[in-house]
Order: C-alpha cells, then sequence, then structure tokens
C-alpha cells in the first residue's frame, strides 16, 4: 500500500497546539465542525499534517479515514509543508499549449515528488497553479516571488541549480 | 401511516405511503437492481443501477431513494432506462479489472449478474485510462483490493454506520478517488477490528477474506498430524446457502459428512465448547456477584467486539469476562484433555475452526491463547472457504447423507447452538446461573425477551430474591451506545452480551455472502436465528451444566467451573490497545 504520510517531520509548536484546541473546542458542538477546523488549523500550522488531524480526529470524535477523505477532496487543504523554495509551475491555458506540463513532470522526476508534496529534506515543493497573468512570457513558473518565464524543460536542472547551494 | 395509489408499468398498485419505489415495485412483483443500496445500512442513490422513468419527472429517478406519491406512474423497464442501466454498466467497466475468470467472487459478483442480466456485450465499450491500485494484503483476516472497487460505499457504510470502526472512507477525488484508510496505510495499521462486515457488504472481489484453505489441505495431508475441526454453532445454519439451499436451512448432517470426506481425522463440533464456556461464565458471574467484583460482566465469545472494545472502550477490558472464545476453549480442550486421552502430543494436533467470522483468523493468533505452549488453533476458515473446499473436493453437498458429529468433544445441547444468535449466550447463561443460584430446575427454558433481533435488548430477571439486570446488543454501533450510556450513568446491568455482527454470528463476516437483491428483501439475521431456536427446541439435552461430556472434563480433568485448573486452560487476558488510524 502507498502510504501518504509526510516524510518531513513534524515541527509543531505548544503554542500551535493551543490554538488549535481552542479552535476545535468552540466548534465542537457544531454541526459540519470539520470544514472549519481544518481550515484554520491549515492556517495555524500552514498544511495538515497526521499529527494535527490525529489532534482534530480526537478532539471532534470523528475517525482519521473520513477527515482524510475530507482533507483530499477539497484542493485547498494540504497534507504537505510547502518547501522553502516553493515552484509552482503555471498550468494554465497558455503555458500549457506552450509545453508547461513537460516543465512540470521533469521537476517532479528530478525532485521525486508529486504535485502538491515537499522533497524530504524540505527544500523544495512543488505545485501547479493557474494562470498567473504572464501568458507573454508562457510557459512560465514562479520559484517564491522570483518569475521564470520562456522556459523549456531543458531549463529545469539550472533552476534547480541556482537553489541547491 | 396511510396507503397510496399507483402505477408500476401499466397496473395499477395499493401501497404503503412512504415506501420507496424499489420497495413498491418489488410488491408488484418486479424487482428493479441495485448496485450501491443495502437496506439499513446504504441508500446514497449514487450507482444509478436502479434509475427508473416516473411521468412528469424531468429525469430517470434513482427507486431505491425515491419515494412513491399518490398517483405516481412509473415505468421500470422502458428503453430509456434499459440503455441508461447498461451504459452505467459499461462505464463501471472501463475502471474494473476484469479478471472474473480467477476472482473469489465470480459466479456470486452482483457486478457480473447485472452485466449479464442487462445485456452488457463488450465490457471494453468504453477503454481508456484504467487507475491501479495496491492490494492491501497486510491484515490477517482479510484483503483489499481497489483494482475490482466500483466505490458504491457499501463497505464504508457498513464500516461507518453498523460498527462506527470507520478506518475506511473515501478518499481523494474525480478520477483518483479510491476507498482507503486514512493516509491510505495498510488495513493492518488501522483500528480494524477484523469483523468483516465490509465483506459481505461489497458487490464485487474487491473485499474478501483471507484464503486459509491450503494450509489446511497441507495439514490433512501430512500423515504425522492429527487434524481436528470444530464448526461454531451457527455454520450449519449457513453452509447450505452456499450450496443453493433457501436461507435458513439446518445442514448439520450434511456438514460433518462433508467434513468427513475431506479427510479430517476427527469431526467435532465447537458447540461443545460453547457449553464450557457458559460453565465458566456463568461461574464467573456468580462469583463476581457474590465476591463484590467487576460488574457488568460482558461476554468475549466475539473476537470483533473483544478487539473493539481493547480499542474503543479500553475502559471496559476489566467489565470482559476472562473465559476464552469457544474456538479458543476447544483448541485448549483438544491439545490438554483430548491430546492427553488419546496419547498425543499437542504438537501433532493441527486444530481448524470453521467460524462464521472473519476476526477468528485474528484471535488465532492472539496472545494468552496457547494452553499446551503451542497455538489453541491452528487455522480458522470462514463458513464462505469451507464451502470452497467442499466444492473442489467434488463432493455433492446435497446429495450427502446426514452424518453425526464424532462422540469425544462433539457431545452438546440447546445452549450451545443458541450461541449463533444474538441473546443466545444470554440465554444459555442464564439457564445454568438461575438454576446455580435457586438450586431448583428451571420450569421454562426460554429467555423470550433477550430472543430477536432488535440491536438492543434489556431484561431483568428476579432470582433468588436478586433482581439479575441484564443486556444484549449486537452490531458495534449499538454496543457503543450501551456502553456510552453506562458511562453516562444512564443505565445499569449486571450481566451484558454483545456480539460484534449485527444479529450475532448468523449474519457474521465470514456467512455466505447474499447478494443484495436477496438482502433488500430477506431478513437474514431473523431466518438463520428461527433455524438455530428450532434446533434448540428438539435437542433432548438444553442446558450446559447437563452436557454429559462437560461434566466428565471437569470430573477428570478441571476440577470444577473456575479453578485452577480451568483458569490455566480456558481463560485470557486482554489488553488495551492505541488507536491509530
Amino acid at each position: 500500500m502507498a502510504n501518504k504520510k509526510c516524510a518531513i517531520a513534524f515541527s509543531g509548536t505548544q503554542e500551535q497546539e493551543q490554538e488549535l484546541m481552542e479552535v476545535i473546542s468552540s466548534y465542537k458542538e457544531e454541526k459540519g465542525a470539520l470544514m472549519p477546523v481544518l481550515q484554520k488549523a491549515q492556517e495555524i500550522y500552514g498544511y495538515l499534517p497526521v499529527e494535527v488531524l490525529q489532534m482534530i480526529s480526537t478532539g471532534l470524535d470523528i475517525s482519521m479515514a473520513e477527515i482524510y477523505g475530507v482533507a483530499t477532496f477539497y484542493s485547498q487543504f494540504s497534507l504537505n509543508p510547502k518547501g522553502k523554495y516553493k515552484i509552482s509551475v503555471c498550468l494554465g491555458t497558455a503555458c500549457y499549449v506552450k509545453g508547461a506540463g513537460d516543465i512540470f513532470d521533469k521537476f517532479a522526476e528530478k525532485l521525486d515528488i508529486k504535485g502538491g508534496e515537499c522533497t524530504p529534506d524540505g527544500k523544495f515543493s512543488l505545485d501547479a497553479c493557474r494562470c498567473i497573468g504572464a501568458c507573454g512570457l508562457a510557459p512560465v513558473l514562479t520559484v517564491n516571488d522570483e518569475v521564470y518565464g520562456r522556459l523549456s524543460a531543458d531549463d529545469v536542472d539550472d533552476i534547480l541549480a541556482k537553489y541547491s547551494e | 401511516m396511510g396507503n397510496v395509489n399507483i402505477k408500476i408499468n401499466g397496473m395499477s398498485l395499493t401501497v404503503p405511503q412512504g415506501s420507496t419505489i424499489l420497495e413498491a415495485a418489488r410488491l408488484a412483483g418486479i424487482e428493479i437492481p441495485t448496485l450501491c443500496y443495502l437496506k439499513d445500512i446504504n441508500a446514497i442513490g449514487a450507482c444509478r443501477i436502479c434509475v427508473v422513468e416516473v411521468k412528469g419527472a424531468r429525469s430517470l429517478v434513482a427507486a431505491c431513494v425515491h419515494p412513491v406519491s399518490e398517483g405516481m406512474e412509473i415505468t421500470t423497464n422502458s428503453p430509456q432506462v434499459l440503455k441508461s442501466r447498461k451504459l452505467t454498466l459499461e462505464l463501471i467497466l472501463s475502471t474494473h479489472d476484469r479478471k472474473c475468470l480467477s476472482c473469489v467472487k465470480s459466479g456470486d459478483c452482483e457486478l457480473q449478474s447485472l452485466c449479464k442480466s442487462m445485456g452488457v456485450d463488450d465490457e471494453l465499450k468504453y477503454e481508456g485510462e484504467c487507475p491501479t491500485y495496491d492490494i492491501d494484503d497486510s491484515a490477517v483476516h482479510m484483503y483489499r483490493d481497489n483494482n475490482k472497487c466500483i466505490l458504491c460505499r457499501r463497505c464504508v457504510a457498513a464500516c461507518s454506520n453498523l460498527q462506527t470502526v470507520s478506518v475506511i472512507d473515501t478518499v481523494n477525488r474525480g478520477f483518483n478517488t479510491q476507498i482507503a484508510s486514512a493516509f491510505e496505510v495498510g488495513l493492518s495499521e488501522t483500528s480494524c477490528v477484523s469483523c468483516g462486515q465490509c465483506i459481505v457488504a461489497c458487490p464485487t472481489g474487491a473485499l474478501a477474506e483471507k484464503d486459509d484453505t491450503q494450509k489446511v489441505l497441507d495439514a490433512i495431508a501430512d500423515p504425522d498430524k492429527h487434524v481436528i475441526v470444530q464448526t461454531a454453532p451457527s455454520i450449519r445454519v449457513t453452509l447450505g446457502e452456499a450450496f443453493g439451499m433457501p436461507v435458513g436451512t439446518n445442514v448439520k448432517g450434511k456438514m460433518v459428512a462433508a467434513l468427513r470426506r475431506l479427510g479430517f481425522d476427527e469431526v467435532f463440533d465447537t458447540d461443545f465448547a460453547a457449553d464450557l464456556t457458559i460453565m465458566e461464565e456463568a461461574n464467573e458471574f456468580l462469583t463476581r456477584v457474590k465476591n463484590g467484583g467487576k460488574l457488568p460482566l460482558i461476554t468475549s465469545c466475539s473476537p470483533g467486539w473483544v478487539k473493539f472494545c481493547e480499542y474503543y472502550y479500553p475502559d471496559f477490558i476489566e467489565n470482559l469476562s476472562s473465559c476464552k472464545s469457544p474456538q479458543q476453549m476447544f483448541g485448549a480442550i483438544a491439545k490438554t484433555y483430548y491430546a492427553k486421552k488419546m496419547g498425543l502430543d499437542p504438537k501433532d494436533i493441527y486444530v481448524v475452526g470453521v467460524m462464521p467470522c472473519t476476526a477468528k483468523k485474528f484471535e488465532v493468533g492472539r496472545e494468552f491463547e496457547n494452553a499446551a505452549d503451542v497455538p489453541d488453533v491452528d487455522v480458522a476458515i470462514t463458513t464462505r472457504e469451507l464451502s470452497r473446499m467442499i466444492n473442489r473436493a467434488g463432493i455433492i453437498f446435497n446429495s450427502l447423507p446426514d452424518e453425526e458429529f464424532d462422540p469425544a468433544l462433539g457431545s452438546s445441547t440447546g445452549a450451545a447452538v443458541i450461541f449463533g444468535a444474538t441473546g443466545g449466550v444470554m440465554e444459555a447463561a442464564l439457564r445454568t446461573a438461575v438454576e446455580s443460584l435457586t438450586g431448583e430446575k428451571l420450569q421454562k427454558l426460554d429467555f423470550d425477551d433477550v430472543r430477536g433481533t432488535q440491536g438492543i435488548k434489556e431484561a431483568t430477571y428476579n432470582v433468588a430474591g436478586m433482581d439479575v439486570k441484564v443486556a444484549v446488543a449486537s452490531g458495534l454501533s449499538n454496543a457503543r451506545k450501551l456502553l456510552d450510556d453506562i458511562k453516562a450513568g444512564k443505565a445499569d446491568y449486571h450481566f451484558i452480551e454483545i456480539m460484534g455482527c449485527p444479529g450475532g454470528c448468523v449474519n457474521g463476516g465470514g456467512q455466505p455472502i447474499q447478494s443484495a437483491s436477496v438482502k433488500n428483501f430477506v431478513d437474514l439475521q431473523a431466518e438463520r436465528a428461527k433455524t438455530i431456536y428450532a434446533e434448540d427446541q428438539q435437542l433432548p439435552i438444553r442446558k450446559s451444566h447437563e452436557n454429559p461430556v462437560i461434566k466428565e472434563i471437569y470430573d477428570e480433568f478441571l476440577e470444577k467451573p473456575g479453578s485452577h485448573k480451568a483458569h490455566e486452560v480456558l481463560h485470557t487476558k486482554y489488553i488495551a490497545r492505541k488507536r491509530t488510524f
């Protein structure tokens, strides 16, 4: 079985846990509490690791399987943290027809992660995004706030090298 | 509730208000096919196989969830309906692993039979991308093969609604949707209780027990092994279904004959050990009452329930009877008392349990279940696996003669037979405990209040001046409700029977699988239980303490119920388990 637990160690703080507990207790009695609690939890931690889902499961008395089902249904929820360098490849129409899909696949292959995941060292995360309004530069991607345009899959190594020191 | 007048396929009909179209059509002798719908378990109208035309409706409606109303005109077999059903099946097949020839469900598969009846003539009509999944065979009792899953969610509903265990759910989205546990870990990493209710809910071959028949065949073929088989109380009233007999047929005699022809050295009855369980458990109850021990005492025959208690209600572990289950008591006696009597080394005895239950596969590997320093029971197979062995051996089951169990560990009472139905253990224990407390013979042996298929039953019996409050729960959602009430101080009992599966062992996760078309209209639990109680009624001895073999074993070996020796051989321990996924 493919185990989808995040490879990066959980590093939540006491303060974050305290905050989450308050959120859980404020929603506990409400019907449909799971969605808002997951949203707040993601605000607090930046993502939804096993440890956080377990706190929610215990707190709201909802099974882990059900919570995981909800968290994987909505694309707004992320089970993985963002890397130090957050790579977002635009898969909007213009970029896509100019070969952004190949670029995305090359990153996934080089980093050995799938879209939405983060490398085990926490350095790179890979996401597909929709149009960032720079179609003139298609295909385009961003690494944190840096924009790269008019790319081909051959540029992937150079981009990664730049952040690999 | 009143009635409404409707028309189905042009026929005028008066049906109870509140019926679904599916139920109403059945009253008119029309079967509407279903796939995701399972009465009392899953009614989500998702699969669209049961669609019908309703005059005036904008589109086809799902008969399984759509209620009838006055004047409704329904067509269940129009060209549009039939075309829609066929299309739905063709689309399901486009992502279905069509290895039907080698599939465990071949011949009993609801998808397969629907394709046949709906005239699907090209399984590759919509060939395209097909997701592939690793088979999860991490658990000891079953495997999950999502390649054969059609996402009907019957298993999810069984796990969540029926059992409140909820270790599987629908995960991911769209084309990537699959049934999985949290973080897609293997079932063995979850807090699954091994009950197998998901398996009997599954319409296809996506879920099945781990087949242990080869282990049994190997043991039988080994000349150094003395292979003995025991059959649980409920097997005799369900095995016949696997050979096309009506639900509730008692095939005890044929079952024994088949086992003998399969080559077992001795064919014994778990019922004998059920009588032994009653001796020990009734004694444990009386001792706890007398000595102010932990009450309520809760039965421990059902390994799915025991595991549920260990995971979800560890506070109640002290309440669990320390008695091993009948399967394990049987094995323990076979490898101690019987081994000695027969001059056999316990290591050379191979004990096979034929069980209604997948959790029994987990139970045989539990700690503290090895009275002779070898596992009490070597392998547990389900009713389904036994039927497979019988078929494979070429035994024509339906024309077998009726034979009797071998006498050594094969004699039992009516009290033991009723273990197979919810309330049976309670009734059997009461028959013995009441006579022991009062010192008088019971006038009436039937404790009707604890019979029946309701999820929770309660009764109070005045015994020798004491009001004994008992409760019976079957199905883990009911167990949960009962235990929560006790925790909250809303309920208070002396003695509780809990069975993991709804209706008890007759409806266990290892029993023959009836398709939804049967289950939606036949109460399997009630029909099978009826045969159990009929068997009890006609047996000459109906109280465990009157079983002559049991008396002999206490005289020769165990001394008396609850003795030091009895504890060594027949009792066990439990552990609090940490909930994971």
